[in-house]
């Protein structure tokens, strides 16, 4: 009877076709908001105008582009490494189904206008009510089956998603209260700037669970996978996990910097923010150290390629972020283009190259298959992506720093020496290259689909058999 | 004691600050391992057929940039507002306010020089005006531009303040008490006395008051609603509330006549502002220029009169 039994890929493939396809939509609408910022009159419909699309691009690549990785991937790690079928197969088919109705209902909400109104959780209440729905059925599947495990120990990359499930269920339900007024219009529960302060509490935090905590979860399986090489400390992983997790809960405050936010609030944000670097280091350390041994196969391997540079530019944006939640270092960069591409490095670096990575591993195992169509497209997929990511960063820190100079230069009567348009007119070339740049990460997408479906077209669907747990060894 | 509303909420704030120190600092201490000698060690699990763990030591560097941000955590609680109600007082806002202090000690004195001087003779020092426009761009181009021409659209107007045309007058004292007082320029919605039909006939007649094309049976119609609603105002000739008297220029009503625009001449535009009004409550267009006396102080908003009086004297 053991060798019968099969994994369930199935929900595994389709969150994993679907990481691809949300990746180009919502990297699509992320292209075209840059282009409205250097040709405003792009700006054609109200629908579709930069105030209505901007929610609409970082909903999509964090929730369906970044979500469908984190199912993918997490549905595939806890059977293969719990060494059984995944638990409630049927309430996983729901999460994977309600998660597409949730991104279709922000695609058609968002442009028509019906947000919230705070960061990254836009979504009006009766979508909010639905999320929470799949979010426990999630966690249902998750933990049931971690709970039916073959292997007396949880393997490290369950904590991380463990941690993720949880921490995204209490963010959503503390952040999204509120009060209906109608079918399509809420008012928050808080008011002020306590609203504000539960708010970035979300906001941070969804950055700590949903963009780093699970992403090192799916790093932990997927790096040494792909290395073939052991975990490099044990140790490590609980000392960071544990920090990492608890610390993050702390660090929201800094996006309130210089605002009605009590003096205090901003200094513990601040400092917890600054004590969060070396947690968060940790995960980075485990991941390059598990190569050592193992380097040359960075050479011909591109998808470790994606892994590992998706750790540096990690470990990059782990240094900025702690950097600029500092009081004097955030009053120049606070709202520049500097957290933009702050943010991008962490996105575009950090979650998509791993996300990306990851799904080019997946990929081949679940039609039975050890290897994509071409390894030499994911090669090319790779370059570009990269050239993308650094002419994105790069002019997202120039204009960010020159933005945040301007602002603040004075004439020797304490006068502005710039208009608020001259700040923008002089970023123009910036947002320039940040489109283009955009628009190469973009491309390598599309490489990647195209690899996807020469994969996998004309495949048969394959469930690999539940493996035996290894004999413990002493 | 600002923030905190008890002393409970002290404790609760230090002690959880301590707690989240203490913390970290166990999970360090208790995870110092000394450095082992020869090859590093497997965990005895194995996942998924191929995945081990070493149990390598925690970097040393690594270990010390941990303590590193914890201690200067604690310097910082010790020095700065964080750690519950300790150093209360000693935040942004006294930053803020030092500042404040020290730059209008610094400038005070390069706006002050001015107060005394006469603002028509003022209008005609190149220095007074330089400084002015410096003014000029970092308080007020955000609403009538970087080059003082306004900008005008369904549902803003701002003036232009280089054409010579006033609302309110423009002799330099009245510039001066417009910006120091503000204006709210009120006109009636129309939108529940006068019918749809009506509104669009007496746009036709405003349009036909300053030479743009109109409808002719609907402009002639206009012209009667125009009598019996829009002349209290604007004047029997439509030439606006100045033309009516110095006692009527306080009213700002516009001189319809003289194809000077605050919002669009379209005849959408003209129906739009006939029906919902202007500062005429909720739905309505706000039509408010902000009172600068207290925020810029008078020294600032006679530079200011001065500059925008020069605009339009050449």
């Amino acid at each position: 009877m053991q060798s019968q039994a099969t994994y369930n890929y199935k929900v595994v493939r389709q969150f994993a076709i679907m990481t691809v396809v949300w990746g180009i939509v919502g990297m699509l609408v992320g292209v075209i908001v840059a282009a409205q910022l250097v040709w405003p009159e792009l700006n054609v419909l109200e629908f579709l105008s930069f105030g209505r699309l901007r929610p609409l691009h970082t909903n999509a690549v964090i929730f369906a582009f970044g979500g469908c990785a984190l199912f993918a991937t997490s549905f595939y790690v806890v059977q293969r490494t719990c060494h059984t079928k995944l638990f409630a197969p049927g309430l996983a088919a729901f999460v994977f189904w309600g998660w597409q109705l949730v991104i279709v209902l922000a695609a058609l909400t968002l442009p028509l206008g019906i947000t919230t109104g705070k960061e990254y959780a836009e979504l009006e209440w009766p979508i909010d009510i639905l999320i929470t729905v799949i979010w426990v059925a999630y966690a249902i599947v998750f933990f049931g089956t971690i709970a039916v495990r073959k292997v007396s120990h949880i393997y490290v990359a369950n904590w991380f998603y463990g941690a993720f499930i949880i921490a995204v269920a209490l963010l959503h339900i503390f952040n999204s209260a509120e009060w209906p007024v109608s079918l399509l219009k809420s008012y928050s529960a808080y008011a002020g700037v306590q609203d504000a302060m539960v708010q970035w509490w979300y906001g941070h935090n969804a950055v700590g669970f949903f963009l780093t905590a699970a992403f090192l979860g799916m790093m932990y399986y997927f790096v040494p996978k792909q290395a073939d090489r052991p975990i490099f400390s044990y140790r490590l992983s609980v000392v960071h996990f544990w920090a990492l997790i608890f610390t993050y809960m702390w660090a929201g405050p800094h996006h309130l910097h210089y605002t009605a936010l009590p003096d205090w609030a901003q200094s513990v944000g601040m400092l917890f923010s600054l004590i969060l670097l070396a947690p968060s280091w940790g995960g980075m350390i485990n991941g390059i150290m598990t190569l050592s041994g193992a380097w040359h196969k960075l050479r011909t391997d591109p998808i470790l390629k994606f892994l590992i540079t998706s750790l540096s530019f990690y470990g990059m944006s782990t240094f900025e972020g702690p950097m600029m939640s500092v009081k004097s270092v955030n009053a120049l960069s606070h709202y520049t283009d500097w957290t933009i591409g702050h943010v991008h490095s962490g996105a575009l670096g950090w979650v998509a190259f791993i996300a990306i990575g990851s799904i080019y591993f997946l990929l081949p195992r679940l039609y039975g298959k050890t290897e994509m169509y071409s390894t030499k497209l994911i090669n090319t997929h790779f370059w570009i992506a990269t050239v993308g990511i650094v002419l994105y960063i790069a002019s997202m820190w120039i204009s960010g720093v020159m933005q945040g100079l301007m602002w603040r230069a004075t004439n020797a009567d304490g006068t502005l020496t710039y208009s608020f348009a001259e700040g923008v007119k002089a970023s123009y070339p910036f947002w320039t290259i940040r489109f283009v740049g955009g628009t190469l990460f973009l491309v390598g997408m599309l490489i990647m689909f195209y690899n996807m479906i020469k994969t996998i077209a004309g495949e048969k669907a394959y469930n690999a058999p539940v493996v035996a747990p290894a004999a413990a060894h002493a | 004691m600002a923030d905190f509303i008890s002393g409970f909420w002290n404790l609760y704030v230090a002690g959880l600050v301590a707690f989240g120190l203490v913390f970290c600092l166990v999970v360090l201490i208790a995870n110092m391992t000394a450095r082992e000698s020869g090859e590093p060690k497997l965990q005895g699990h194995v996942w998924d057929e191929t995945l081990r763990e070493y149990n390598n030591p925690l970097p040393r560097w690594w270990l010390y940039l941990f303590w590193g941000t914890v201690l200067f955590a604690i310097v910082y609680l010790v020095l700065f507002p964080g750690f519950g109600a300790h150093n209360d007082g000693k935040g942004l806002r006294a930053e803020y306010d030092a500042e404040v202090a020290k730059a209008n000690d610094t400038y005070g004195p390069l706006f002050a020089k001015y107060q005394g001087t006469d603002l028509a003779a003022l209008a005609s020092d190149p220095e007074a005006v330089a400084t002015g426009k410096r003014l000029f761009l970092t308080y007020c181009s955000q609403c009538h531009g970087s080059t003082a021409t306004g900008a005008r659209g369904k549902d803003y107007g701002f003036p232009n303040l280089t054409d010579n045309d006033w609302l309110y007058g423009g002799s330099p004292a009245t510039i001066k008490e417009s910006i120091e007082g503000g204006r709210a320029g009120v006109m009636t919605a129309f939108g529940g006395v006068l019918n749809s039909d009506q509104i669009k006939d007496v746009a036709n007649y405003v349009r036909s008051l300053s030479g743009l094309s109109a409808d002719s049976t609907r402009l002639a119609r206009g012209k009667d609603v125009f009598a019996e609603n829009c002349a209290v105002c604007h004047g029997p000739n439509g030439k606006g509330a100045a033309s009516m008297g110095p006692d009527f220029a306080a009213l700002g009503a516009p001189d319809l006549t003289d194809n000077v625009w605050l919002y669009s001449n379209s005849e959408a535009s003209i129906i739009d502002g006939v029906t919902r009004g202007r500062n005429a409550g909720p739905g309505s267009v706000t039509n408010t220029m902000p009172a600068w006396k207290d925020f810029l102080g008078d020294a600032k908003v006679h530079i200011l009169a001065a500059y925008v009086y020069s605009l339009s004297k050449k």
